[in-house]
């Protein structure tokens, strides 16, 4: 019961969809894909915003639309908290008055949040007397955020937040993205289609191409799986979960632990036993056959291919197992002939760059 | 000092410029709401007929209006048959007039400001648990705001104005279908030139009073 489901038909003349989604009913599901894949219209269906066919949609086991049944609630009887692109904000009221708005209209036993807790979650206090046209792209969809969370909804819905703000914004708005991923216990849809953004927020990734479905499943799995887009190009790189096990003060580092290995990073002021989202790119990834001695590489790692594939001209992705985790390494053609590289082969993982996302 | 019949004429007009006035918003509303969010054919069919007082001579409307309200028409039969009698040389024939000839003006800003808020808004409140009416006074209203101000305007203005689909409904009878308009033609038939300046000077002004106000207070407006 504890799962969102959506399954839903579109047929427009030039664009069709098609999708049955189960997602969990916790954390964070990004539906990633490029534009015109049909993320937005996925999420205008869960709100019943969009008019569709063969509609069935249920949240944590409540059922919102069910076309067999012939039944179907208005979106305004859909506890949805949904988060428009351009923010969607009424330019007629302040931002106090936005954020009132919604939570007025709920009745007040079914109030989880109080208009405090949402102003301090998104950090707007200084804004509550401002109207919308005075914000910049950033405030914007702080104060919209604030207001879909400020009607209790049971299922946080978010279309693309954060494009079209550039990377400064970005970063402002990132860290309460992240607040709400750790601090909601509902689900949150997020539509986008920036890699970099799923790769922070996401636990639950949703592959979308031309209304269907490719792929649906834990992001770390589906961001190191060779049939599927993401992990190419130059971008592609895998995420770890890794837990804090501890600092050397002298060096600056920090130490980390996942699948019984260990990895130095730059120093992170977190206490021990936290878990970081860490994401090492492919490309930050090379192979050696034995383990290398006076170098300057700090994380050097036993693995073992686990599957290649081509990627590019005279390029090659590798699949490298670590335990039970699983990293990418972008490497020449040449250098797998070399190293004669097959699945099975033992090698030794050399790691130049590790970000910690959160 | 002004004259009895003067007076009238003005009263009657007031009268009927409002009553018109507010019955063009409320009817207005409804089909400028209809045609701003509607993918019918029949978009264009209706938006035709609403525009069609713009360019009809006021007498060829007002000649259909007597035909379709008098007693052989099929409105008159109506009217008759359900004991209200017939509507031409009435006020209320000429407030039936005055609406039609006057639709226009109040539709089109109306049809504009609904345009001009577009889809978002009004999805944004159906997130926020507002229901269509809830939507339409909390968010439309105050968005459409400049729209309104300008449809009662231009309505009331408009049919301020108004003399031939008068003339053709409604007659000459002082006290009940005699407005300004008529009134200043009877001056000029007679030749009472001063009293025709005095009408006519009054409203250049008013309609010019009204449309600087309209104009100044909310610039917006402009548009439609």
């Amino acid at each position: 019961m504890n799962q969102v489901h959506a399954r839903f038909q579109v047929d427009y003349p030039d664009f069709s969809l098609s999708v049955d989604l189960h997602l969990p009913g916790r954390g964070v599901t990004a539906l990633f894909g490029p534009s015109g894949s049909g993320k937005t219209t996925c999420l205008r269906a869960l709100a019943g915003l969009e008019s569709t066919r063969d509609t069935a949609v249920s949240v944590n086991g409540v059922v919102w639309q069910d076309d067999a049944r012939g039944l179907s609630l208005p979106t305004h009887q859909r506890p949805v908290g949904y988060v428009f692109q351009d923010g969607g904000l009424f330019e007629h009221m302040s931002v106090q008055r936005n954020l009132e708005y919604g939570m007025r209209r709920v009745p007040a036993p079914e109030r989880r949040v109080s208009l405090g807790q949402v102003v301090d979650l998104l950090g707007i206090a200084p804004l509550l007397g401002r109207k919308p046209g005075t914000l910049s792209g950033g405030e914007r969809q702080r104060v919209s955020i604030a207001r879909a969370l400020a009607v209790s909804p049971a299922i946080l819905l978010m279309d693309e937040p954060l494009a079209g703000l550039d990377a400064k914004r970005k970063n402002e708005i990132l860290p309460y993205l992240e607040r709400l991923h750790d601090d909601l216990e509902i689900p949150v849809i997020y539509v986008s289609h920036a890699l970099d953004e799923v790769a922070r927020l996401a636990d639950h990734l949703v592959l979308l191409e031309e209304g269907r479905v490719v792929a649906s499943g834990n992001a770390l799995d589906l961001l190191t799986r060779l049939d599927l887009p993401l992990s190419h190009g130059d971008f592609a790189g895998a995420l770890v979960l890794a837990t804090v096990s501890g600092h050397d003060a002298e060096y600056h580092l920090t130490r980390v632990d996942f699948s019984g290995e260990g990895l130095w990073l730059a120093c992170h002021p977190v206490a021990t036993g936290q878990q970081l989202r860490i994401r090492i790119q492919a490309r930050d990834v090379s192979i050696t056959l034995e383990k290398q001695t006076g170098t300057s590489i700090l994380n050097i790692l036993p693995a073992t291919v686990a599957a290649l594939s081509e990627d590019g001209p005279g390029q090659v992705m590798v699949v490298l197992q670590v335990g039970d985790t699983r990293l990418l390494a972008r490497l020449t053609q040449k250098s797998v002939t070399a190293l004669n590289l097959t699945v099975g082969t033992p090698v030794y993982a050399q790691i130049k760059g590790v970000a910690v996302l959160r | 000092m002004i004259a009895s019949d003067e007076r009238s004429a003005i009263l009657l007009t007031l009268q009927l410029s409002a009553v018109t006035t507010v019955i063009l918003l409320v009817i207005g509303t409804i089909i400028a709401w209809w045609l701003a969010r509607t993918r019918s054919r029949w978009k264009g069919p209706v938006g035709a007929v609403v525009a069609l007082p713009l360019v009809l001579p006021p007498t060829v409307l007002g000649f259909y209006l007597l035909i379709t309200l008098g007693p052989n028409g099929p409105v008159g039969q109506f009217t008759q048959a359900i004991g209200l009698g017939l509507l031409p040389f009435t006020f209320a024939g000429l407030v039936v007039g005055s609406v039609i000839y006057s639709l226009p003006f109040v539709v089109q800003p109306l049809q504009n400001a609904f345009e001009a808020i577009g889809e978002r808004p009004l999805e944004a409140a159906a997130t926020l648990r507002s229901s269509p009416l809830d939507r339409f006074f909390t968010v439309v209203l105050p968005m459409a705001k400049s729209g309104y101000l300008s449809a009662a305007v231009l309505g009331f203005a408009h049919t301020m104005g108004e003399f031939g689909v008068v003339l053709m409904l409604g007659g000459n009878i002082p006290g009940k279908t005699r407005v300004i308009s008529v009134q200043i033609y009877n001056h000029v038939e007679a030749l009472e030139y001063a009293q025709a300046h005095r009408l006519a000077g009054g409203m250049l002004l008013f309609s010019f009073l009204v449309l600087l106000a309209m104009y100044t207070l909310n610039p917006t407006g402009r548009r439609s």
